[in-house]
């Protein structure tokens, strides 16, 4: 973007002055708000201590009874993440008009997704655990409909950036709508889509460890019951765990990725 | 060359298949013994009829007013850490460090550690440190915002485009004076699209944070959907499906004009 002389901070200092008072009024706003007192936290320093020093011993003997959550926390975000990529795919493409050739229908669908997307993760583990029961499914469940928003969001912004070039050649020999989306778009997209939902799994992996809070199975629930026994030498080899889990199913993800793009 | 590839990709297809249904096996079913179609319905009708009455009451207590204090939480927290996010991405960003590479590796370190916590222990650590209540949230979405920030900033500043500095070092800038002419005035725009799209993030946190006490609109869903007070769990969710919704869109507004 070429910028000008006028564009600089010097000849239009006011309008920032303006934008950082109104960040001071919201950010003092906020604190009288919410009746944040920052002196409380050096105030009360001791409980960092006594937190701290548990914290810091972590008690590895605890390690092999982690094993079996957090392996049911990875197999909670495969199932989750295949249900909802499984679902996504075809969402996504009733989702743009190119393969529909409907507005209305097009703009209903994707209304639909911006609110699933919006629900936070938790409530909606918490939901589920309320309609199906404490386990391990809700948490699947959870998973399922949070990869659903993500991923068929990204594969309709995928199916609209294809080349159009292999769909009127379709056209032109007379092919329907699915024969259209079977041989002209899905082959187009399909490696990104084995990405996304590579990536969906990065994110899901994370979420899934902390859905146990809630009664939605996985690590969580370990990690729940550490902390309100206040066994904080086990809580930090749980967030240590969790740690180097992520680290690797990233690691992977990301090769994998690359391979595929 | 071409076989071998497709060959390659059904061996992939047939292991990753192979994954999910060995996952699958593994899950405890045992949940779902629960679970009884006339539960279901009494959710779903519940949910069909929102308790309109609970939205705005003048108690302080009703959805619109923690909504706000949820907003708030939310912002301040995005606030703290984009304020200790700078200058921690100042000690990560490699670039900065030619002479001695060990002070970005600490200042990546840190990041990493504080990224490492999921936000939910964060809050229960704060609810015990300061009291339960919204400054708790507060500091749990700061914290932990900090390393995502310092991380994403670090990421910037590495990728930034050198020529204005080394031409400002070539005519005899000190490393300061490049850094406020030239480096800072080039991310500033990246910086705030970045701080505005956490915030959006941070909109969805603090509206769950309130399940250990850490204030906001959690705190009271919780309690609705354990006493299975289902028309009051649908008119929060809809307060917080709209409230999340319209963050967004203004954000998203916000950030195509710094753009």
């Amino acid at each position: 973007m070429p910028m000008n002389i006028k564009d600089t901070i010097h000849f239009n200092w006011y309008k920032h002055l303006f934008i950082v008072l109104l960040i001071c009024v919201c950010i003092w706003g906020c604190i009288s708000a919410t009746g944040a007192d920052f002196a409380e936290v050096f105030g009360n320093f001791d409980q960092m201590y006594a937190f701290l020093s548990r914290f810091l011993k972590p008690d590895f003997s605890y390690l092999p009874k982690l094993i079996q959550p957090m392996l049911s926390t990875l197999q909670m975000s495969v199932v989750g993440t295949a249900i909802g990529v499984l679902f996504a795919v075809p969402i996504a493409f009733i989702g743009t008009t190119l393969v529909t050739g409907n507005k209305v229908l097009t703009s209903v669908i994707r209304f639909f997704l911006d609110i699933i997307r919006t629900i936070p993760n938790l409530l909606l583990a918490a939901l589920m655990v309320a309609i199906m029961g404490i386990g391990e499914f809700s948490g699947v469940m959870t998973i399922a409909v949070f990869t659903f928003g993500l991923v068929s969001q990204l594969v309709y912004e995928a199916i609209e950036a294809i080349d159009e070039g292999p769909i009127e050649a379709a056209m032109a020999v007379g092919a329907n709508k699915v024969q259209i989306a079977q041989y002209a778009v899905a082959p187009q997209i399909l490696s990104q889509v084995a990405g996304y939902a590579f990536y969906a799994f990065e994110i899901n992996v994370r979420a899934s460890a902390v859905l146990g809070y809630v009664g939605a199975g996985g690590i969580g629930v370990i990690l729940n019951s550490s902390l309100a026994l206040l066994q904080y030498n086990r809580v930090s080899v749980i967030i240590l765990l969790i740690f180097v889990v992520v680290t690797i199913v990233d690691g992977i993800s990301e090769h994998i990725r690359r391979r595929l793009s | 060359m071409n076989k071998f590839k497709i060959k390659k990709q059904w061996i992939f297809g047939i292991a990753v298949a192979f994954i999910i249904i060995f996952s699958a096996i593994g899950i405890d079913y045992s949940g779902l013994s629960y679970f009884s179609p006339s539960v279901a319905k009494d959710v779903f009708v519940g949910l069909a009829k929102p308790d309109w009455g609970y939205i705005y009451d003048g108690s302080g207590e009703d959805l619109v007013s923690l909504l706000i204090l949820t907003l708030s939480i939310a912002f301040l927290g995005t606030a703290i850490a984009t304020v200790l996010a700078l200058p921690l991405s100042f000690l990560s960003a490699s670039n900065l460090w030619k002479s001695c590479p060990w002070v970005a590796k600490v200042g990546k370190f840190i990041c990493n550690v504080l990224r490492a916590f999921p936000e939910l222990v964060y809050a229960i650590i704060f609810v015990k440190m300061v009291g339960p209540g919204p400054f708790a949230g507060v500091l749990a979405i700061g914290v932990h915002q900090i390393g995502m920030l310092g991380k994403l900033y670090t990421e910037e500043m590495e990728a930034l485009d050198q020529t204005p500095a080394e031409a400002m070092t070539a005519v005899g800038a000190k490393f300061w004076q490049t850094m406020f002419y030239s480096r800072i005035p080039q991310l500033m725009p990246i910086y705030s699209s970045l701080s505005l799209n956490h915030f959006e993030i941070a909109v969805r946190s603090a509206s769950t944070l309130g399940l250990v006490g850490a204030g906001g609109i959690g705190a009271p869903l919780i309690f609705a959907i354990q006493a299975r007070n289902w028309d009051k769990v649908s008119v929060i969710l809809l307060g917080v499906i709209v409230a999340v919704f319209l963050i967004d869109t203004l954000a998203g507004l916000i950030r195509k004009k710094l753009k």
